[in-house]
């Protein structure tokens, strides 16, 4: 029995480093310090149930095993033979496999385009509109003393979010809060009902509602960290604030935009604003400009809604904005664990983020063209590689149906609804319990993942199983120059 | 038979990301994904109770899962699915020009569909893309 | 690995007195040797030869350099390099892609750069991207001037513990050098404050950047670094900030030993104002000069304006939040914490405007004005002050002063008027081209092997289509430019990479860092630091390491400490 400590968890952006994973006979038995969807991975990563477990191949309609060579010679084929693949998929493996993905779009002269397209897509094309004034996990940590959750449920997308680097994070400038959210709990529940639901983290089986009204409460006026949620439902989130602020759905940029005008001491000659009372609104720009050091984390709320990018614009100016006045930076909560380091490692290979288009031996980019479910929805592409990722379940239908009925290869550990849809299967080692590698958090800090267990018998990892497939093209390219 | 219009969101929970890690062709999935939160109120609208199963369309398609009392209400006529193959037979494929669909904040109608079933993965695979799963 | 014989070339190798010989340079396993038998031959008859070139300071590889790269696809757009049988796609203008940084510095005859800031904590993020930029010996320089490690010894007078410290983040993050950016500045942009002279103290601190320099000064030669501490002035790019450049450079005099430098300011140009504002603005290579002139304690690099639209990136973060307010354009920021922090703004030199015509007058009075070649280095801050496709330019105006005149034409009348330079009639030689682009980097650098030709040295070489018998090339900057901009031959390791500025071989180059075996005594600061580490920082200790794995092909130098 082996205790493995310092281990980097491969689930979301928050990429926590501080799991302890107990291994015997490489089985997880326990893990410590992970949130619950961290944990059911751990301890399910290993069931056979729901694990590829060998190569795969369509034959005659339906999916049969395979040797690795015959898949991989099939992959190449079907690559090499198309005019337009996409290579799709990226957050959920290692930067080490990314560059080897991007290298065999290069060579096939295909789009790579990675889950940022259906998540935090319009985040990037805002940045690159009018940038970001951000900062590292840390910095909140140390010094923030207004946290704005904006679009965005950490308690359902990123458990240990706010224990870790916001409200309940201790720092050198500033304290935890979680003795007065404990204590505020208490009020409300009476001692009884409060002793049974103190055994849990995070009070997850007791609901409350949250704090909200026509004004900012008494806490607003003090220099302890103070915690607001703005979201158009009552989220779990909502209720750990110390306020929450309910906008109207596909209202946001409508706020965002008030705020700012607010922010720069204009007056608004409106009674509300996307649902929300002038008079909060004031309280809250108030707050705003009042702290000594703010944030605002927002989620895909705002990129999904009616505006996307410009919904972002709006939160990006508006933090760039309050500059002129204290501190204050903005961050997006990235979804999965990698999909930063996708974005990062695309970028630095071809200048690009995402949906990069090497049809024409150069990198090109064009997010409504070059990106994958607009490619799909058109029905341009002729073939797609899936890795690490579940389109089949993730993309509207059509874009979905464009993909299924051209040939499909998935590289994924898990059998999924595209793994099932797929022309050829490639079972494969998770990365971060079974493979190594290199990941980077939602703040664009570099981690390394770590392998605590050996995968499958068979199971390459992502990076071999890549390799594999562009030595074989290179070498059906090399035949065919020949012939 | 009533039928009310609603805006669909569709987004992780704390669930959907759990039983993720039970395989997708689990039950507990299902159960957890093949879901819309809704406010009692509409619910009641509806004439239904906590667990019935409904039909969510939109223009663009429909679906039916089980609805389940919303603890997060009041949010009238809005509706919240999880993430997953179900919610994305409906959502809004238009891009306008950014790569990302319209996943919330969608127009939709709901309306109960107790003598229809909530279909398994596989079933849904077959139904709707022809591929032998 | 054969044998390749240079024949017949004019060979300027300043650090080993060659000074336009017509030499023969013989190599074999991918070093100078004496001489070689029946290896392959390179005719350089009519042409200049020289050590590969040298970048001491380019902004190449790493977290911010990325997102540069990711706030920039205009600028992509305009300029790709497509995907050949032995080169990877890529796309320029201001920050190429990472092949395509490799590609075109060796397509100018340059061998080595060094990147000159690499946040600690995003150290892999370095590492990574120089495993992608091919054809190039890297290294990087640790940023640690507001480091909370550092401030917090240096506060406590604890010199040999602050070096101890220096010598672990050295090991850890594989770096090479000690860099400090706006030294205490970036800490106080933690709460968006700045620090106003070098005897402000860091608010929550209680420490000046005087004591930081000088301290990180002592820590640099206690352990006996290659380099000298690399240095960006607090208050750069504000009028009147020559003062504290001045203030700076003094401020490390008595710790000089031996007339061996003991620091570096680097892109001068950007902290060499006079005058009070945007209005008064005035050069102050005068002042700077002089002072170098009559010291010499202290190298400098120009940081030369270039006029076209790049890209500013730097640790100086609260200098970049200026730029912003000052432009309008779009701004990244990035604080990282305990340690520094980065910003981004697009900016665009113009010939007509009166500021950034006297800031391209700024890096060529320094070059020109400072007797001694080997204390000015020429960069440009890439990209801060322009891209370094734009070397071949400044060597030709360092060379011609018809080529600086053509230039002068065409500036801001007003910046013309109030210039130096124009009365400056003094022209580079090749053999002090060959110090200021990498005889003289090489050297300060203490790559001993590197920035030469002589006998041991790595095979690193650039041939260039010049004949300085049959051109006078003052009068023919145009035959500079195309000379540097396409190397008739550019030799890395021993191996012809690039033939008439096309890659005809694909190598990786090695990263440099500094092994510094710091004495037993000191490593006692690893318990502590582990301790405290969690608290500084939101990630784990064993997981900030950067571990061999990230420099597959290293060179550990090794720099024995001296307490």
């Amino acid at each position: 029995m082996e205790v493995i400590r310092n281990v980097t968890c491969p689930i979301c952006g928050t990429l926590c480093d501080d799991l302890e994973v107990t291994v015997d006979k490489n089985v997880v038995v326990d893990v410590k310090n992970a949130c619950a969807v961290s944990e059911a991975k751990f301890l399910n990563f290993a069931n056979p149930a729901h694990r590829n477990l060998k190569p795969l191949i369509r034959k005659n309609g339906a999916l049969e095993e395979a040797s690795m060579e015959e898949a991989v010679k099939k992959s190449a084929q079907i690559l090499a033979d198309s005019s337009y693949p996409i290579l799709y998929g990226w957050s959920c493996t290692s930067c080490e496999a990314i560059r080897v993905g991007i290298e065999l779009a290069e060579e096939v002269g295909g789009v790579i385009d990675n889950t940022s397209t259906v998540c935090h897509g319009p985040s990037i094309l805002s940045i690159q509109n009018v940038g970001i004034p951000t900062c590292t996990l840390g910095q909140i940590r140390h010094r923030a003393d207004l946290i704005v959750y904006w679009a965005s449920d950490p308690y359902s997308a990123h458990p240990r979010h706010i224990e870790r680097y916001t409200a309940f994070s201790e720092g050198r400038f500033q304290e935890s809060e979680w003795e007065h959210y404990v204590a505020r709990l208490r009020g409300i529940l009476g001692k009884k009902r409060f002793n049974r639901a103190s055994e849990r983290v995070l009070m997850r089986e007791v609901s409350v509602p949250p704090i909200s009204g026509q004004k900012l409460p008494p806490e607003f006026e003090t220099r302890r960290r103070k915690l607001i949620v703005v979201d158009v439902r009552k989220t779990r989130s909502a209720e750990l604030a110390d306020f929450f602020v309910q906008v109207e759905p596909n209202k946001d940029f409508e706020l965002l935009q008030a705020l700012r005008l607010l922010v720069r001491d204009d007056e608004l000659e409106v009674d509300e604003v996307a649902g929300v009372p002038i008079g909060l609104l004031e309280d809250v720009a108030d707050a705003l400009v009042g702290c000594s050091f703010g944030v605002f984390f927002f989620g895909v709320g705002l990129t999904m809604s009616s505006g996307k990018l410009q919904n972002i614009d709006a939160a990006i100016a508006l933090t760039k904005d309050l500059n002129y006045r204290t501190k204050f930076v903005i961050m997006p909560m990235r979804g999965h664990f990698n999909v930063a380091g996708a974005n990062i490692v695309s970028t630095w290979q071809t200048g690009f983020p995402f949906a990069v288009d090497f049809s024409q031996g150069f990198p090109r980019y064009n997010p409504g063209e070059t990106s994958v479910v607009d490619i799909l929805s058109r029905n341009e592409a002729d073939a797609g590689l899936v890795i690490a990722s579940d389109p089949v379940s993730n993309f509207p239908r059509n874009a979905v149906q464009n993909l299924v009925k051209n040939p499909l290869i998935a590289i994924d550990p898990v059998v999924s609804p595209t793994t099932m849809m797929a022309d050829v299967v490639f079972p494969c080692a998770f990365v971060g319990i079974e493979d190594e590698g290199t990941a980077y958090r939602m703040d664009r800090v570099p981690l390394p993942m770590k392998k605590v267990a050996e995968p499958p018998r068979g199971c390459l990892s992502d990076k071999e199983i890549l390799q594999e497939i562009l030595r074989e093209v290179k070498r059906i390219k090399r035949k065919e120059s020949e012939s | 038979m009533p039928k009310i219009r609603v805006t669909l969101l569709s987004g992780r929970t704390i669930d959907q990301g759990t039983s993720k890690e039970y395989g997708k062709l689990s039950k507990e999935y299902r159960e957890n994904v093949a879901v819309c939160e809704i406010d009692p109120d509409d619910l009641k609208e509806l004439g239904l109770r906590d667990n019935s199963n409904v039909k969510v369309s939109t223009q663009y398609g429909s679906v039916v899962v089980v609805a389940k009392d919303s603890k997060r209400a009041p949010h009238p006529k809005i509706v919240y699915m999880p993430y997953g193959l179900w919610v994305n037979l409906i959502v809004e494929p238009e891009t306008h020009g950014t790569g990302m669909p319209s996943f919330k904040g969608i127009p939709a109608e709901i309306e109960p569909a107790l003598k229809e079933k909530v279909l398994t993965l596989p079933q849904l695979l077959k139904q709707t893309f022809g591929k032998d799963p | 690995m054969d044998g390749l014989l240079i024949r017949n070339g004019f060979v300027y190798d300043p650090l080993n007195n060659v000074d336009g010989e017509k030499m023969d340079i013989a190599i074999y396993g991918g070093k100078i040797v004496e001489k070689v038998e029946n290896a392959e031959t390179v005719d350089a008859s009519g042409m200049v030869v020289m050590p590969g070139g040298v970048d001491l300071h380019s902004h190449i590889a790493g977290a911010k350099v990325n997102s540069g790269r990711l706030l920039r696809p205009e600028d992509h757009y305009k300029d790709v390099e497509p995907k050949t049988a032995r080169t990877r796609s890529g796309v320029g203008y201001s920050i190429p892609s990472t092949f395509t940084t490799g590609y075109r510095y060796s397509r100018m005859g340059w061998t080595t750069v060094m990147d000159p800031a690499m946040p600690p904590l995003k150290a892999k993020h370095t590492h990574e991207e120089f495993n992608d930029t091919p054809m190039i010996d890297k290294g990087a320089y640790p940023l640690l001037g507001s480091n909370w490690f550092v401030l917090e010894h240096l506060r406590a007078k604890e010199y040999e513990e602050c070096a101890a410290y220096v010598a672990w983040i050295m090991n850890a993050t594989k770096g090479y050098a000690i860099k400090l950016v706006n030294p205490g500045g970036i800490e106080a942009w933690g709460f968006g404050r700045n620090v106003r002279d070098i005897d402000d103290p860091v608010p929550n601190f209680d420490i000046t950047p005087r004591e930081i320099v000088r301290g990180l000064c002592k820590a640099n030669q206690l352990l006996n670094m290659p380099h000298t501490i690399h240095v960006h002035a607090n208050n750069l790019g504000k009028p009147g900030n020559y003062v504290t450049t001045l203030e700076t450079m003094k401020c490390v005099e008595d710790l000089a030993r031996e007339d061996k430098p003991v620091i570096h300011i680097t892109h001068c140009q950007f902290s060499a104002f006079a005058g009070d504002d945007w209005h008064t603005l005035r050069s102050a290579s005068e002042e700077i000069s002089k002072y170098m002139n009559s010291h010499s304690h202290a190298t400098l690099d120009l940081g030369q304006v270039i006029f076209t639209n790049t890209t500013t990136m730097t640790a100086d973060g609260p200098f970049e939040f200026i730029l912003y307010q000052i432009t309008g354009n779009k701004w990244v920021n990035n604080d990282v914490e305990a340690e520094t922090g980065s910003g981004i703004v697009p900016f665009h030199y113009k010939r007509k405007s009166y500021v950034h015509a006297t800031q391209w007058t700024i890096g060529l009075e320094l070059a020109l004005q400072i007797k001694d070649p080997w204390k000015v280095f020429m960069t440009t801050d890439h990209p801060n002050a322009g891209p370094f496709e734009a070397y071949p330019k400044i060597i030709a105006w360092l060379m011609s002063k018809k080529a600086r005149e053509e230039v002068l034409k065409k500036i801001s009348k007003r910046a013309r008027r109030r210039a130096l330079l124009p009365a400056i009639d003094r022209e580079y030689t090749l053999t002090e081209v060959a110090v200021a682009t990498r005889a003289g980097q090489a050297k300060s650098l203490g790559l001993r092997d590197k920035g030469h030709l002589g006998v041991g040295a790595d095979a690193d070489v650039a041939v260039y289509d010049l004949n300085p018998e049959e051109t006078d090339l003052a009068k023919h900057p145009r035959q500079i430019r195309r000379a540097f901009k396409n190397a008739a031959y550019t030799i890395k390791g021993g191996e012809i990479v690039v033939r008439k500025g096309e890659i005809v071989k694909q190598v990786m180059g090695r990263t440099y860092w500094a092994n510094v075996k710091a004495p037993p005594s000191l490593l006692e600061i690893e318990p502590e630091l582990r301790k405290v580490f969690e608290e500084y920082y939101t990630i784990k200790y064993e997981n900030y390491l950067v571990p061999e794995k990230y420099c597959p092909n290293s060179v550990a130098v090794p720099v024995e400490a001296r307490f």
